[in-house]
C-alpha cells in the first residue's frame, strides 16, 4: 500500500470510520457450518465477512511421543492456498502459513482444550493423534482469527472412527466425540496509527504497524504473538489484550 | 457372479450421482465455481490471465494454461493426505490441461498464464472428472474466451456391467474384474479431450462404455450451464 492511502486510512480511522462501516472494535459478520467435509472425522466452515477457511480434523492411532506416552497427539497445520488469493502461491508452506498454524496450535496445545491424557489408548504404545488442518477458500482478511475459529469449530463436530484396537474404519463414525472442554479463541487486535483495530479487511491489514494475537480461554490468555515491524508499549499491550479479551467472549457464542 | 445392484442404491447402471453446481463461489478469484457429484466435491479458481513468471516459461504467441490439482489433507476416504504435491497430483494436473486447452484461446494473451487452482475437501471417486467440470465452469465466469464448456465422468465396468460415475465402493469392488475411466468431452463436438483407463476391459466394452458416458455428460453439460446462468439471473 502507497503512503498516501495509508495516510488517508489513518487518518479516517482516527475519526473513527472504517471504509466498510464497522466500528473499531467490530467483528465481520461471523458464520460458522459444521460437517462440510464427509471425509473427515470433523469439520467446519467458517467466514468472517467474505473471508473464508475451512478447518478437518482426521484422527488417527500413532505411537506416542516418549517424553509424553500417555498422551495423544495435536497438530495444527494450515495452507494459505493459492485458489484463496492471487497473493499466494504454490510450493512448500510459507512463513505466513507456518506462523498462523503454529499460532492457532499454541492456543489450542497450551490451553488444554482437549484432554489429551483421555486419547491414550494403551501407554507408551497407541494413542489418538490430531490432525487438524485449515484450509484457506477467499482471503478476505484476517485468516488468523477465522483459522482460530475453524479449528475450535472442526474439534467440537469430530467424532471418533470405528476401531477395533488394529485397524481404524474411517467408514463408520461412533457417537463419541473428542473430549474437547475449553474453547481458546485467538483475537488478533492491529495497531494501525495510533487506533486499535480488530478483524481487519485487506486495506487495514496492509496498513498495519504492529499486531497482537491473544488467545484466550474461561478469562485467562493462553498464548501470545506479537507481528508487525514496530514496537508496542506496555500500555498498548494492556489495551490490546483488554480489547481481545472482551472480543474473545463475543465469539464464543458462535461456536 | 454378476453385479446386479450398485452398492450405493443407485437404481441403473447409467445412473449418475446427484449434481450441484455453483460459480463464483470466491471473490478473490477471477472466476470460481464449485462442482460435486455424490460426495466428491471440487473448488475451483481461475487467476489470470496474468503476467508468467519465470520470463523463460512466456510464450510471445499466447497464454498458456496451468493447473493445480490438489486434495485436502483431510479429503481422503482414509487416511490423512499429506499436504503437498505428489506423483499422483502432478499428473492429473497435467491431464486436466491437456482436457481443458482444446476449448481455450489463450491467442490473446501473449506471454501471460491463466492459474487453475482445484481443491477438494471432500472425495469419494471420481475427483479430477469433477475437477475439470469445476475448472471448466470457473474459466467461463473468469470470461476466458472459450469455444465450450468441457463435461467429465468416469464410465468403466464393474464385473459383467457398464456403469457411469462410479463411487469408490465401486472402483474397490472385489467381486469381479473393474475397469475406471475417467473421460472428459467437449460437447459441442463430442470429441473427447481425457482419457484414462486402469483395470481390465475388452475394446467392444470400451467402446461401449465410452458411448454411454458421452450421452450421460450431457447431464452434467447441463448443470453446468445452469450453474453459470444462475449467477446473472
Amino acid at each position: 500500500m502507497n503512503e498516501a492511502m495509508k495516510k488517508h486510512l489513518i487518518e479516517s480511522l482516527n475519526k473513527g470510520v472504517r471504509y466498510d462501516k464497522r466500528k473499531l472494535d467490530e467483528f465481520r459478520k461471523v458464520e460458522v457450518e459444521y460437517g462440510i467435509s464427509k471425509s473427515a472425522e470433523g469439520s467446519a466452515r467458517v467466514k468472517l465477512g467474505d473471508t473464508e477457511v475451512i478447518a478437518g480434523v482426521k484422527l488417527s492411532v500413532e505411537k506416542p511421543y516418549p517424553d509424553t506416552p500417555d498422551e495423544g497427539m495435536l497438530m495444527v497445520g494450515a495452507e494459505l492456498l493459492p485458489l484463496s488469493s492471487p497473493e499466494f502461491e504454490t510450493g512448500p508452506p510459507g512463513i505466513k502459513s507456518i506462523e498462523l498454524a503454529r499460532v492457532v496450535d499454541r492456543g489450542v496445545r497450551e490451553a488444554k482444550a482437549v484432554d489429551v491424557k483421555k486419547l491414550c489408548i494403551e501407554k507408551g504404545e497407541k494413542v489418538w493423534a490430531m490432525f487438524i488442518d485449515v484450509c484457506t477458500i477467499n482471503d478476505a482478511g484476517n485468516l488468523l482469527d477465522a483459522s482460530g475459529i475453524a479449528v475450535l469449530a472442526a474439534l467440537k463436530d469430530a467424532k471418533f472412527p470405528k476401531y477395533d484396537g488394529v485397524e481404524i474404519n474411517y467408514k463408520e463414525h461412533t457417537d463419541e466425540k473428542l473430549p474437547l472442554s475449553k474453547y481458546p479463541l485467538p483475537v488478533t487486535v492491529y495497531k494501525i496509527g495510533k487506533n486499535l483495530v480488530v478483524d481487519p479487511n485487506l486495506d487495514e491489514q496492509e496498513a498495519y504497524d504492529a499486531r497482537l494475537t491473544v488467545t484466550t480461554t474461561e478469562g485467562n490468555i493462553c498464548a501470545l504473538q506479537k507481528g508487525g515491524d514496530n514496537p508496542l508499549s506496555i500500555d498498548e499491550i494492556k489495551q490490546m489484550v483488554g480489547l481481545a479479551m472482551k472480543k474473545s467472549e463475543e465469539l464464543i457464542k458462535v461456536l | 457372479m454378476a453385479y446386479t445392484k450398485r452398492i450405493d442404491g443407485r437404481k441403473k447402471f447409467d445412473e449418475l450421482r446427484p449434481i450441484s453446481a455453483k460459480t463464483g463461489i470466491i471473490q478473490r478469484a477471477n472466476g470460481s465455481a464449485m462442482f460435486q457429484i455424490g460426495k466428491t466435491v471440487a473448488y475451483a479458481a481461475v487467476y489470470g490471465p496474468r503476467e508468467l513468471h519465470p520470463k523463460f516459461m512466456q510464450n510471445p504467441k499466447k497464454g498458456i494454461l496451468r493447473c493445480y490439482y490438489n486434495m485436502m489433507p483431510f479429503s481422503g476416504s482414509g487416511d490423512r493426505v499429506r499436504p503437498g504435491p505428489n506423483r499422483r497430483a502432478k499428473e492429473i494436473s497435467m491431464v486436466t490441461e491437456k482436457s481443458l486447452l482444446p476449448v481455450l484461446d489463450l491467442e490473446q494473451f501473449p506471454n501471460s498464464v491463466v492459474d487453475v487452482f482445484i481443491e477438494f475437501p471432500q472425495t469419494d471417486a471420481g475427483s479430477r472428472c469433477a475437477g475439470i467440470c469445476a475448472a471448466s465452469m470457473a474459466l467461463a465466469d473468469a470470461g476466458i474466451p472459450m469455444k465450450d464448456l468441457v463435461s467429465a465422468v468416469s464410465v468403466g465396468r464393474v464385473d459383467d456391467k457398464i456403469v457411469v460415475d462410479l463411487d469408490y465402493s465401486e472402483e474397490a469392488y472385489e467381486g469381479g474384474p473393474v475397469a475406471d475411466i475417467p473421460m472428459a468431452v467437449i460437447p459441442s463436438t463430442g470429441n473427447v479431450s481425457l482419457l484414462q483407463m486402469d483395470g481390465e476391459i475388452s475394446k467392444e466394452m470400451l467402446i461401449e462404455a465410452l458411448e454411454i458416458g458421452k450421452k450421460k455428460l450431457a447431464e452434467i453439460h447441463d448443470a453446468q450451464r445452469k450453474a453459470l446462468k444462475e449467477k446473472y439471473k
